[in-house]
């Protein structure tokens, strides 16, 4: 009963969400507050509805009621509740669940918003209602996961029991946080279009959109990556596998949007392609919907894959996409780009930034899609991977990690090179320092490896730096510079977080690339295997039963082959799940500071002498740590900056327009 | 080529998840004594795809046939071939699928010298608009842009 509940509330919200595309319309077309807002409504019922039609999914798995289609092919009774839940969004169906939610909701956030003019908000929240609609109306005519199977089965098949593990477990909803939170930054730029106003409060609007699901984004994409790091279990956490890149695309194309608002905001300038930004932003994470689903792509990762559905997502994704540039191409020849301004400034240093994170955007893209085009057009199967990338990604991002910690010290408008410069010789004496630093200490020397850690040192540096020169540290009395650090705008704390964090970044995927160390042995009990400055003894190999799993448990000793760190009990596990007869490993970590010992117990194996004996993997991953830091500092970043009370809706305009009755240059734009 | 046939059906047979269970574990590696040899063909593993599974280097890879694949780079590295004598062996048998690095060719330049073309060419639109601008920003202020600037400093000083 419950479960034709949900089927009936995921057909209602999709009957809401196109009213609600009617009533905005109308509303708009005719100047009516009644129609527009009674639009909203509708939006906000549509979001009610489909959150009822997912607690109705999540009741059905957590039930296992198996005569639900969806529920049999993706739980298993002996799961934990956990898994359970997470498995509804664990499938295409109820993902896609996940993502209409999370499309409504922001889009009856938007209804709600305050402040927006009429006619801007009416729009957003109609493109909001008909780009619901149509994943909607993909959701409940070819996704539906409410479907009965007759007769119902007594056990389902479970879930991948790669995916029962905590982190994958919030990874969606982070990730689709991400992804969709760029549909409000899609339609309020495609309303700017239609209402042909892209001025600063466009940008004012934009941004907090953009900033919170570029940090959703962040975290989600992190946590999969750590995922894969630890249950994989090939000590690698970044494959370049196109469901990677998928993810990946509309992160740069959020990271140049969230830049390029700054601009528009701040200075009425770049609206344009803050515009096209805020539409690419949004056509790359439907892109990537369509890629993860259709089955154009083999991928570890690819969700289970059918042509059909891929076929209409692509219909969707060309509808939408193809709509908004072409209504980009038709207006933004009108759009008056502001106030002027000097190639030496911050606008143009974010310029430049915007220019090397949509060339390295445009690179995964191409890194992506080529071997399909180029199987397509001429036949000929290609394999682009980690080489391609490191030859042409790398270099354009290591361009644009150069110039970043120059912009926050150049003023708007025309800025002092020589005086930007000079305040940064300290971070950039003591980035060069790092880098001969590294080169003379890391083993085996590694020249090319040396100098990224100093482009990490120098973000960290620059970041610090551009704190120091707004605090007036060790220039002014310490009094001088605390009450000056505490007038800092949460702004500026966020982006030199969030800089530092890509500094942070750096240094970690560096150092855990270039001078990681992995050995791999068949150890009988009581066997040593080293690799890098550590060694694992095997003490003992048990067997133990889980929740819904068998598992060959070894217990291992790290300890240093220099014998200067202390011994640690670890365990790595080989877990077997009969629901699915599927294998997984349970990696064993030991965090060594910021290094990683990683250790993978495999197959049973002989010794050449005929003793019972397991496949030990050991990696020894330096400064991995880092590799998870550094995004969780970009996102922290991202949300201290939302915090910032000038990002605020409503709040900070209210204020400004108080304390200047005019404002000579948002109003030239 | 049969071989890698057999083995791809094997893999297709057994769920996805778990290419491991499909076959029996392949033996142990076993490493080249001489280090940096070693250290060659690691690097080597890790630009060379396996050729029956989804987007993994043989380096990753638990499929018998990266097993082979590794077997038989240490055997050549032994051998004395060069690295790149080793990827030419390998394209000839296997096409330029087996490698992670896409040929240089006349129907990839897109591909290696797109992203570079992008950013030169947006570079140099942007030198000549800025030129454009520059001659005409040489004009005096006006009041208004005088007012726009006092109030520009002001806010870098609160900001």
């Amino acid at each position: 009963m419950i479960v034709e509940l949900g089927a009936f509330a995921l057909i209602l919200a999709l009957a809401l969400s196109v009213l609600s595309l009617a009533l905005t319309t109308a509303g708009r077309l005719r100047l009516s507050p009644v129609l527009a807002g009674a639009g909203g409504g509708a939006m906000l019922a549509s979001a009610g509805a489909i959150l009822l039609a997912f607690g109705a999914l999540i009741y059905a798995f957590v039930v296992s009621d198996f005569s639900v289609s969806n529920v049999a092919m993706n739980s298993h009774t002996d799961k934990p509740v956990f898994y359970k839940v997470a498995a509804a969004w664990g499938s295409h169906e109820g993902s896609l669940l996940l993502w209409c939610l999370v499309m409504t909701v922001f889009g009856g956030a938007l209804a709600l918003a305050r402040g927006l003019p009429f006619g801007l908000k009416t729009s957003a929240v109609a493109v909001q209602a008909a780009l619901s609609s149509l994943f909607l109306a993909f959701a409940a005519f070819t996704s539906n996961p409410f479907f009965r199977l007759d007769p119902a089965p007594v056990q389902g098949a479970s879930l991948n029991p790669l995916l029962q593990d905590p982190a994958l477990a919030v990874h969606p909803p982070l990730l689709y946080g991400g992804y969709v939170g760029f549909s409000v930054c899609f339609s309020l730029a495609v309303a700017a279009l239609i209402e042909k106003r892209v001025d600063p409060a466009w940008g004012r609007w934009v941004r907090p959109w953009a900033l919170a699901s570029w940090a959703l984004l962040t975290v989600g994409i992190a946590l999969g990556s750590f995922w894969a790091y630890y249950e994989l279990g090939w000590g690698g956490w970044w494959f370049w596998d196109p469901v990677e890149n998928a993810s990946f695309m509309p992160w740069l194309a959020g990271a140049a949007l969230l830049h390029s608002a700054i601009v528009t905001e701040r200075r009425g300038a770049l609206a344009g392609w803050t515009v096209f930004l805020a539409i690419l932003a949004f056509t790359f994470s439907m892109l990537g919907a369509f890629l993860v689903r259709s089955g154009v792509l083999t991928s570890v990762h690819a969700f289970a894959v059918d042509p059909q559905r891929g076929m209409m997502l692509l219909a969707i994704l060309g509808l939408a996409a193809g709509a908004a540039f072409i209504l980009f191409a038709l207006r933004a020849p009108a759009i008056r780009s502001g106030a002027a301004f000097a190639p030496v400034s911050r606008e143009g240093t974010l310029v430049l930034n915007n220019l090397f994170l949509t060339a390295a955007a445009a690179t995964v893209l191409l890194g992506t899609l080529y071997p399909l085009i180029l199987e397509g057009v001429t036949g000929a199967t290609i394999s682009v991977g980690p080489p391609y990338f490191n030859a042409v990604f790398n270099p354009l991002m290591i361009v644009a990690c150069l110039i970043l910690p120059a912009g926050p010290l150049l003023a708007w408008k025309r800025g002092d090179l020589k005086g930007a410069l000079q305040r940064l010789w300290l971070a950039a004496a003591l980035a060069i320092t790092a880098a001969f630093a590294a080169f003379l200490l890391f083993e085996p020397k590694k020249a090319l490896a040396a100098a990224g850690l100093g482009v990490g040192a120098w973000l960290i540096c620059g970041a610090l730096a551009e704190l120091g020169v707004r605090t007036k540290a060790f220039r002014a009395p310490l009094a001088e510079t605390l009450r000056r650090a505490k007038g800092l705008p949460l702004g500026a704390w966020g982006m030199a977080l969030a800089h530092a964090g890509v500094g942070v970044f750096i240094l970690g995927a560096l150092v855990e690339t270039s001078f990681k160390a992995e050995a791999a042995a068949a150890l009988p009990l009581g066997g040593e295997v080293a690799a890098g400055p550590w060694k694992a003894r095997l003490d003992a190999v048990q067997v133990i039963e889980g929740p819904n799993y068998l598992a060959e448990q070894g217990r291992l000793t790290i300890m240093p082959v220099d014998g200067r760190a202390p011994e640690r009990v670890i365990t790595a596990e080989r877990r077997f799940f009969p629901a699915g007869g599927q294998t997984t490993t349970e990696v064993g970590l030991d965090f060594r500071g910021l290094d990683d010992v990683y250790v993978v117990v495999g197959d049973r194996a002989a010794t050449d002498a005929g003793e019972r004996a397991w496949i030990v993997r050991v990696y020894y991953n330096p400064w991995a740590r880092l590799i998870f830091l550094g995004p969780a500092l970009m996102a922290l970043g991202g949300l201290i900056s939302l915090l910032d009370r000038r990002l605020r809706v409503g709040a900070g305009s209210r204020a400004k327009k108080a304390a200047k009755p005019v404002e000579p240059v948002e109003a030239q734009a | 080529m049969r071989r890698a046939a057999a083995l791809c059906a094997a893999l297709l047979l057994a769920s996805a998840a778990a290419p491991a269970l499909a076959e029996p574990p392949p033996a142990p590696d076993r490493p080249l004594t001489d280090p940096a040899q070693e250290a060659r063909a690691r690097a080597l593993f890790g630009d060379i795809r396996c050729v029956v599974c989804q987007h993994e280097s043989i380096a990753d890879s638990p499929a018998g046939i990266a097993a082979d694949l590794r077997g038989l780079v240490r055997e050549q590295i032994a051998a004395g071939k060069t690295d790149a004598q080793i990827k030419d062996d390998l394209i000839r048998r296997y096409g330029d699928y087996v490698l992670f690095q896409p040929p240089v060719r006349l129907g990839t330049w897109l591909l290696w010298f797109g992203p570079f073309a992008l950013a030169a060419g947006a570079g140099v639109v942007l030198v000549l608009r800025a030129r454009r601008r520059g001659t005409a920003e040489a004009a005096p202020l006006t009041a208004e842009e005088e007012r726009a600037l006092a109030e520009l400093t002001a806010d870098d000083e609160n900001a």
